[in-house]
């Protein structure tokens, strides 16, 4: 809902780089008080497992379908059914809206793992709704 | 490891609480930053709550089956009944005003201002201002038009967080456009 506000009264790129923006912080502050009685992560894919499994059940009330990486810092999330859109249209209807719908959740994982050391961006295209995938590229420190 | 997922299951709720309240916090930091001042933030967030308000009510009506409100006191009960399902938390109804058509809603823990403080320079900001539009979105959905308003608010160190709710007129149904 918040999302459907924000999104009314601005030029469209300007939204949806705020609503990037509010995920971020969102994800940040999340994670940290998330994470407070874990160990300490093993590695880098040990953190993707996290947000695969704990993060995504405890914000969309699931786990991310499938996880897939190359091994050199991308990864690839698939959500078969992604909650923020499937009360839209399991067609292509309306999937010229739907991006604004993935920019909050962009941020929250941008966000999620800038808290837990890792550097990213993020982006996400929708596949067929209501599945839709999100790549996520480690930027690594020179 | 084990243990830590049980223990996330049984907190589920609280979590998400955490989530929604750092999702609005982060809201609101946002409109801080894109509005020049305190009072259009206000503004905004109301609006937004208005908004949302318009929406939440339908599905509150479809999850509890309630009926037609009769009076300000039932509407109160319905109020307090939605801010159980929504927020976890039972507002105490009190203050009515002679005429039954004005009270308050006492709110001890509002779990939208969980982690915050308001810094000084910040004391015009309505924190939770996007309640009072909820509200009167929703009512207006079911033609009750009402005034809500901040009397006390905890982040400004009074002792607990009051709403005040004051019954404006009944809403007739609208003819349809161009039939005037």
């Amino acid at each position: 809902e918040l999302l459907a506000q924000n999104s009314d009264n601005d030029s469209k790129e300007l939204c949806v780089s705020r609503l990037e923006h509010i995920g971020y912080n969102t994800g940040y502050r999340f994670v940290e008080k998330a994470t407070k009685e874990w160990q300490r992560f093993k590695d880098e894919l040990d953190v993707m497992k996290f947000i695969c499994k704990e993060f995504w059940s405890t914000v969309f009330k699931k786990q991310i379908d499938n996880l897939r990486t190359n091994h050199m810092g991308i990864y690839v999330l698939l959500d078969n059914r992604f909650r923020f859109i499937t009360q839209m249209s399991n067609s292509k209807q309306y999937v010229d809206q739907m991006p604004k719908y993935l920019a909050f959740t962009c941020g929250l994982i941008r966000g999620a793992l800038s808290n837990l050391g890792l550097n990213s961006i993020v982006t996400a295209e929708i596949v067929l709704p209501p599945s839709c995938r999100f790549q996520i590229q480690i930027q690594r420190q020179q | 490891m084990s243990r830590q997922t049980q223990k996330n299951v049984e907190s589920k709720n609280k979590v998400s609480c955490d989530l929604f309240t750092l999702t609005y916090g982060s809201l609101v930091a946002q409109l801080i930053k894109d509005y020049d001042t305190t009072e259009d933030v206000n503004k905004q967030l109301d609006r937004m709550g208005y908004n949302i308000g318009l929406r939440l009510v339908e599905d509150f009506l479809a999850k509890t089956n309630s009926s037609r409100c009769h009076d300000m006191k039932e509407t109160a009960d319905k109020i307090q009944s939605a801010f159980k399902m929504y927020l976890g938390i039972s507002p105490s109804v009190a203050n009515w005003s002679a005429a039954n058509d004005e009270f308050s809603l006492l709110i001890d823990s509002n779990p939208l201002t969980e982690y915050v403080e308001l810094p000084d320079h910040m004391s015009q900001l309505k924190y939770s201002n996007i309640l009072p539009g909820v509200i009167r979105g929703a009512l207006e959905m079911v033609q009750i038009e009402v005034q809500v308003w901040f009397v006390q608010d905890c982040l400004k160190g009074d002792s607990t967080t009051e709403l005040r709710i004051k019954f404006i007129r009944k809403l007739e149904d609208a003819l349809p456009a161009g039939e005037d």
